[in-house]
């Protein structure tokens, strides 16, 4: 029997994606995130998502561009920029809700998903305002020791579907990260009802030992419905060692949340483009 | 040393934070506090165990702020790792703070309302796990009554008025070594956690850190001065740690 072929193409990932949903990204910051799709979505006629997310521009892209309702996340950051800029103006304008998370928690929600637990539970979060920016958190009893440890139960942070990307991949779904970090990638897949994974190649798998140990074989067709190759598709967050980070690039789309006319400048050039125009765009 | 200038005694005050820690992972976030971190390892903290600022355990003094910087790399220490670290216990964060408060509440998510802040900071990234597990202490490099405030807007990392009355298990690896400013060096040992001003850095008066207080400091008859570095101190700082003076653009010599 052959392995399945779930090759598909852009416009498939983004015809599974509806209004209200709850997507899952991976990556983490300003790194290895899977911008392609990330564009496809925000110029897509999607609305009303929940984004959950150690965010990085994929959150601040979908923010701006009118497609989220609700953030869960830890923070959102740039990276070399520190705060996201269109992510600030959202919640300064109050145009997104966000779930407030610790970095920790964040994992443990993941996991529990993961796992399809209803919660884990964890000493973080007790006695900060986590409890206060969520009154629906709920406290455990430890049924062990004495005394009896009362813990944070951090509830499964279960996606609809999961976004990720690899910098190798083969056609079944198996994926490869050849950078320093896996972040959570494998935990967003398995939380996700549905799991989509864009890579820089597809490769034949016999391949995949030439470009890195059997440890960077993260992600396996277990948890991937469809694979889409896009060259250059976390741009322009980083994805060493294929690539570095844009920076000059990023320092451009950070000037966009200056004005609405900085914001449609950059739309319309940037976002509103299929990705063979966007990439040659971006690659001079 | 009469020439360090007053960045370099912040990074002396940070060092101090972790002398005596032994074998753990210290993690100092931010300019100053790397350079510190890495001062104390190079010098009197052999046994401390540090990152590369990313996913790596570097054995190596690395210099902040190069390209591609030499690394003799010891472990690996992704983010997922990295949490189990965290939770483990066997670390010291000094992380920033936008607002500390007299019991070392400290917010770095947002200024304002939860649901809509006037000003959206970083969120609350690991300071409530951090101050849960591990020791964390905290870098503020802009001290003023905006940054030591009477009432924090947002807890993200807890202080000891919190941890108190989560009780004693609950609260029992929460530990606050201390808190660097460019004023001064401040702790938490006083009888009810409430901060105390333990030195002043050359130049600084006891009421200059008063005044940029905006509450009540604990304040003993005779307090010190803040060590400057010493001959050795001072060569790891400029020559090897920071040969290109980033700690002199986050804290001007006033």
């Amino acid at each position: 029997m052959p392995v399945p072929d779930k090759r598909v193409t852009i416009d498939d990932v983004i015809s599974e994606i509806h209004d209200g949903m709850t997507i899952g990204i991976g990556g983490w910051g300003s790194r290895r995130k899977p911008m392609a799709l990330v564009r496809a979505l925000a110029r897509s006629a999607v609305r009303d998502l929940t984004v959950v997310s150690y965010g990085g521009p994929d959150v601040g892209v979908l923010c701006r561009a009118g497609k989220v309702r609700h953030v869960v996340y830890a923070f959102v950051s740039l990276d070399s920029i520190p705060l996201e800029p269109h992510f600030r103006n959202a919640r300064q304008q109050g145009t997104v809700s966000t779930t407030e998370l610790d970095e920790g928690m964040f994992l443990l929600g993941l996991q529990a998903a993961a796992w399809r637990v209803p919660f884990l539970p964890t000493r973080v979060g007790l006695g900060s305002d986590i409890m206060r920016a969520n009154p629906h958190l709920r406290m455990v009893v430890s049924p062990y020791g004495d005394p009896a440890e009362e813990l944070v139960a951090v509830p499964a942070l279960t996606l609809d579907v999961a976004l990720i990307h690899m910098h190798r991949g083969d056609h079944g779904g198996n994926g490869q990260y050849l950078n320093v970090d896996p972040y959570f990638d494998d935990l967003f897949c398995m939380a996700a009802a549905r799991r989509f994974m864009s890579v820089e190649r597809i490769l034949p798998t016999e391949q995949f030992l030439d470009h890195g140990p059997v440890q960077s074989l993260r992600i396996n067709r277990l948890m991937v419905d469809g694979v889409v190759e896009t060259p250059n598709g976390a741009h322009f967050t980083e994805c060493p060692p294929d690539y570095e980070r844009d920076e000059t690039f990023q320092r451009a789309y950070a000037a966009s949340a200056k004005s609405d006319d900085a914001w449609e400048a950059f739309r319309s050039t940037y976002l509103d483009v299929p990705e063979a125009d966007y990439q040659r765009l971006v690659r001079g | 040393m009469t020439d360090a200038t007053r960045a370099e005694v912040c990074c002396v005050a940070v060092a101090e934070a972790f002398r005596d820690n032994g074998e753990i992972l210290a993690n100092p976030i931010g300019t100053i506090p790397m350079i510190g971190g890495r001062l104390a390892k190079a010098t009197f903290a052999p046994a401390l165990v540090m990152t590369d600022g990313e996913a790596l355990l570097v054995e190596n003094i690395m210099p902040v702020g190069t390209d591609d910087p030499a690394k003799v790399v010891g472990g690996w220490n992704p983010y997922r790792a990295m949490f189990d670290i965290v939770w483990n216990g066997p670390r010291h964060v000094m992380m920033g703070a936008t607002q500390i408060d007299r019991f070392g509440n400290q917010n770095i998510a947002m200024l304002g309302p939860l649901d809509r802040p006037n000003v959206q900071l970083l969120g609350f990234r690991g300071a409530p796990g951090n101050t849960i597990n591990d020791k964390t202490s905290y870098w503020v490099p802009n001290h003023s009554p905006k940054s030591f405030v009477a009432q924090v807007d947002v807890v993200t990392g807890i202080g000891y008025d919190r941890a108190r009355a989560l009780g004693s298990h609950a609260a029992r690896f929460h530990c606050l070594p201390r808190v660097v400013s460019n004023l001064g060096v401040f702790d938490f040992e006083t009888p009810n956690g409430a901060m105390r001003l333990r030195s002043v850095h050359p130049g600084v008066s006891v009421d200059d850190v008063a005044a940029a207080t905006a509450f009540e400091l604990v304040i003993d008859p005779d307090v010190p001065e803040s060590r400057g570095p010493n001959d050795d101190e001072l060569r790891w700082i400029r020559d090897v740690i920071d040969p290109n003076g980033l700690r002199e653009r986050e804290v001007p010599n006033p």
